[in-house]
């Protein structure tokens, strides 16, 4: 069972790394609050994750061990977390197809047999509504604001939706798990993400892409080019100094 | 970011307190000013529920005229509840 909580503890760690990069970078000193904001809840709930994880595989594996000392193709996030940051119109495209796929996802997850999971959707869900919320703000906002910002935001479709298919597909692991009673099943969030995306994107003035090709393999560990250099940077501390400790 | 508006930020920290002024934002429109103070002024816990005020829309007293805005109170002690005696047979108040 621990193989199905990496996946989603993957999902976040990656996902808030990607928007920790934003710090100090920002466009404007509220959004350089609010990505890391979203970037600690993210990487609040890998924590969870992956020291339930740790214990139900019971190889003394911690979250540092989990985190810090496995390689790319021990990863088995999704591809859509691990696409570079872009320009603001992708990550916050990113984090809206991400967000919107995750809300039904833990409010479904409260209801786990795995007490630990459902403590853990009870936190999250709140702080993926945020997300939702946030992201799809300025989803609509830049689809529907001047000439560039329409034409970045269809360039962040281009560049991301291939990587949506992969949200909702189960590997034999998470398969598994579901059977159990353990996490929902992700082909099950289709209507809500479906509902939630054509919303914003009518707001925003953008096509839905029709029968766009899906990349997948993240949970295969088969990964873009991106991940490895970002582990290597997100990994380099805890290498060069192992179980060195504040 | 130079044409986005400034929005003033108040903050109520608990019901049956008053919301306060906690300082001030950039933000293209109410609803992301809303979003924005909240990243920003209550990542510690500081409240349950927010206003955002256009600052535009105050109209502030003119630093200029504090001596004539402020100062005519100063004499006044008799507004303080301090100044009076409260004769024993009162008792408690």
């Amino acid at each position: 069972m621990h193989a199905a909580l990496l996946e989603i503890a993957d999902d976040c760690l990656v996902l808030g790394h990607r928007l920790s990069e934003w710090c100090g970078h920002a466009p404007m000193l509220e959004e350089d609050l609010a990505l890391p904001n979203m970037a600690l809840d993210l990487i609040g709930t890998a924590r969870v994750l992956y020291d339930h994880a740790g214990t139900l595989e019971g190889q003394g594996r911690g979250e540092n061990d989990l985190a810090y000392f496995r390689g790319e193709r021990d990863f088995v996030n999704c591809l859509l977390v691990e696409r570079p940051n872009g320009d603001f119109a992708q990550t916050m495209l990113r984090q809206l197809y991400f967000a919107a796929f995750m809300e039904p996802y833990w409010r479904a997850a409260m209801d786990s047999t795995d007490p630990v999971v459902a403590g853990a959707a009870g936190k999250a869900v709140k702080e993926v509504a945020y997300h939702v919320r946030h992201a799809g703000e300025w989803v609509i906002r830049l689809g529907d604001g001047t000439e560039e910002s329409a034409r970045r935001m269809r360039r962040a479709v281009d560049a991301l939706h291939r990587y949506t298919g992969e949200l909702f597909e189960s590997s034999p692991a998470a398969a598994a798990a579901e059977a159990a009673g353990m996490l929902p099943k992700r082909a099950e969030m289709r209507g809500d993400w479906d509902r939630v995306i054509g919303m914003v994107f009518a707001e925003a003035g953008l096509d839905l892409p029709q029968d766009a090709y899906m990349q997948t393999g993240g949970r295969q560990g088969i990964h873009s080019e991106g991940l490895g250099h970002m582990l290597a940077d997100m990994q380099s501390v805890a290498r060069a100094h192992p179980g060195a400790v504040w | 970011m130079t044409e986005t508006p400034l929005w003033e930020v108040f903050i109520r920290p608990r019901n049956g307190l008053a919301h306060k002024h906690v300082g001030s934002l950039h933000a293209a429109d109410s609803r992301l000013a809303l979003q924005a103070a909240r990243d920003v002024y209550t990542r510690r816990g500081e409240g349950n529920s927010i206003w955002v005020v256009p600052s535009a829309a105050i109209t502030a007293s003119d630093p200029d005229h504090a001596d004539e805005m402020f100062d005519p109170t100063g004499d006044k002690v008799y507004r303080h509840p301090t100044f009076y005696e409260i004769p024993e047979d009162v008792g408690h108040m």
